[in-house]
């Protein structure tokens, strides 16, 4: 009986799975896109259930029970600066998924031919996405070293690892009786993973992420071929597309391509470039002066980066958006694409922050409006405003689409100190006569323009 | 082989619907957007399900189907609630004026 409404249940679950998507095209119907993914998956997982083969419900109930226990307090007792994070380990959790089942279905079945092509590339990319992905996590909660590690010849170490792994997987496809390959495969491809992330950077976070998301996604979808399930093969078809798309963007945002982001290991080798510049004359100024410059302003555009997330400072800085939107004056917030560690990173933090979403302009809207707008202000943000982007054609950076913060009629920079950026190169802006730098912890400073601004009105 | 030639045909479509849809995803919501696929792809308990409830399953296929089940299970359970936790943060409020 379940055998005949199985398809049907599986083909409303993928419609549920598209609509999700479709819906998330804009903010006014993306939640209904979550119920709509939530039903589709309720039906799959009960469909599957009922099928004759499962006869054995003691193990699944326990696992269910324990990933729902973990489950739920990873999603609401998350930050959401920690979001990276998670996404991050969520990723490492569903290779690794795909990656056991693959191996199950290996030594349980031996399969030979097509399936067994796809059971190779599912336990693959699997166990590489499951180790990459867990060293991603390490580096986002900085339990590992952020800045990239390097060593000589470390592309072609790399490469003949991979290399080795997928002659490994070959030799499997051709003749899948020989298990003692398997976990000699199965552990190269751990260890390419971990190699794989190594020398990659907190910057480049974004287009990794997505990278991983992507392979996820792809696992899944070999999985659907490995056991013959469309569900699957169109639930991993649209995650992989999706990472794969905003892992373009992601490029895109930095005009550097994918073996640039993966064995380039960005920011390791530009520091001569800003040593030099250090002894160049700054103008500063003190939070006082910074509200008063704000408080006559007319238009203000902010420009958070990474900065923001680690100092925390969005809150106050929403408190702020409020005292001069009261004042009349109109205040936005410029995204650039790669800001903070993931797609979209700085939306989610600011939106938690209570910031209305339409006041959040992404780059190409944004950027025709400095040229009138009255200050500029960057907040923990550095290469992603770096005029050499656009001068200066030998820079790491060149290139790059920047927000054009260098045209507003001043610029306000919130920095710790004088040290370059996350790409290690010196930014002209800072130099500039209409730029004033206002050093300290991004919190702290805001929270003392604030309070000024505050004051002023009485 | 009739089977695979109809699998390579859904993922090419899905893929190509997946490209169209997403790209009109708004940049605003790219991490939730991200999260929600991670919990859509976690549709492998499907596959775990299948492993672990089997009749005659060996031991190591219920030790690595159960860990399966746990570990997509969290996805579908922390993905779909962080979505939708994001989500609800996004309001659009005209601001007081003065």
């Amino acid at each position: 009986m379940i055998e005949t409404i199985l398809p049907a249940l599986y083909i409303l679950a993928a419609i549920g799975f598209i609509l999700a998507i479709k819906w998330m095209s804009s903010p006014e119907t993306a939640r209904r896109g979550v119920y709509a993914g939530e039903i589709g998956m309720l039906l799959a997982v009960v469909g599957t259930l009922l099928r004759f083969e499962v006869v054995n419900y003691q193990w699944i109930f326990i696992a269910f029970f324990i990933g729902s226990a973990v489950g739920v307090p990873l999603a609401y007792l998350m930050p959401m600066t920690a979001v990276p994070q998670r996404t991050a380990l969520s990723h490492a959790f569903g290779a690794l998924a795909s990656a056991l089942i693959g191996t199950a279905e290996y030594y349980r079945e031996t399969p030979h031919g097509f399936v067994m092509v796809a059971l190779i590339l599912e336990t693959l990319l699997g166990f590489l996405t499951f180790t990459a992905s867990l060293m991603a996590f390490g580096k986002l909660q900085e339990v590992l070293p952020t800045r990239p590690i390097t060593f000589k010849g470390q592309n072609i170490v790399n490469l003949g690892i991979l290399g080795a792994a997928v002659v490994l997987g070959i030799i499997l496809i051709i003749s899948p009786e020989s298990t003692y390959l398997f976990p000699i495969f199965m552990s190269l491809a751990l260890i390419f993973g971990v190699l794989l992330i190594v020398p990659i950077g907190g910057a480049d976070m974004p287009t990794v992420i997505a990278l991983l998301n992507s392979y996820a996604g792809l696992s899944a979808s070999a999985m659907g071929f490995a056991l013959d399930n469309k569900l699957l093969i169109i639930a991993g078809a649209l995650d992989g597309s999706s990472g794969f798309i905003l892992a373009v963007i992601m490029c895109k945002a930095m005009n550097r391509s994918f073996s640039n982001v993966l064995f380039g290991a960005f920011g390791t080798l530009q520091t001569t470039v800003g040593g030099k510049g250090d002894a160049r004359p700054v103008r500063s100024a003190s939070p006082e002066d910074a509200a008063e410059i704000l408080g006559a302003a007319r238009s203000v555009i902010i420009i958070p980066g990474y900065g923001m997330a680690v100092a925390q400072a969005q809150h106050k800085l929403r408190e702020m958006f409020d005292v001069l939107t009261k004042r009349g004056v109109n205040v936005r917030f410029a995204i650039h694409p790669v800001a903070g560690r993931m797609p979209g990173h700085m939306n989610v933090l600011l939106a938690e922050a209570d910031v209305p979403y339409d006041k959040l302009i992404e780059m190409e809207e944004i950027n025709p409006e400095f040229p009138i707008c009255d200050v500029a202000l960057i907040i923990g943000a550095n290469d992603v405003v770096n005029p050499a982007a656009k001068n200066d054609k030998n820079s790491p950076i060149a290139g790059m689409p920047i927000l054009n913060a260098y045209e507003a009629h001043t610029v306000m920079v919130i920095k710790r100190s004088m040290s370059p950026g996350f790409a290690g190169i010196d930014n002209e802006l800072y130099y500039m006569d209409k730029t004033l730098m206002l050093f300290g912890d991004a919190k702290t400073f805001v929270t003392g323009i604030v309070k000024e601004l505050g004051a002023g009105r009485h | 082989m009739k089977s695979l030639e109809f699998g390579i045909w859904v993922f090419m479509l899905a893929a190509f619907l997946g490209f169209e849809l997403i790209k009109r995803v708004s940049p605003l919501l790219h991490t939730p957007l991200m999260s929600l696929t991670n919990a859509i792809s976690a549709i492998a308990v499907v596959g775990a399900i299948l492993i672990t409830g089997a009749e005659h399953a060996s031991t190591l296929s219920r030790v690595l189907g159960f860990i399966a089940v746990v570990a997509s299970t969290t996805n579908v359970v922390s993905g779909y609630l962080i979505t939708d936790r994001m989500l609800r943060m996004f309001k659009k409020r005209e601001p007081v004026k003065k």
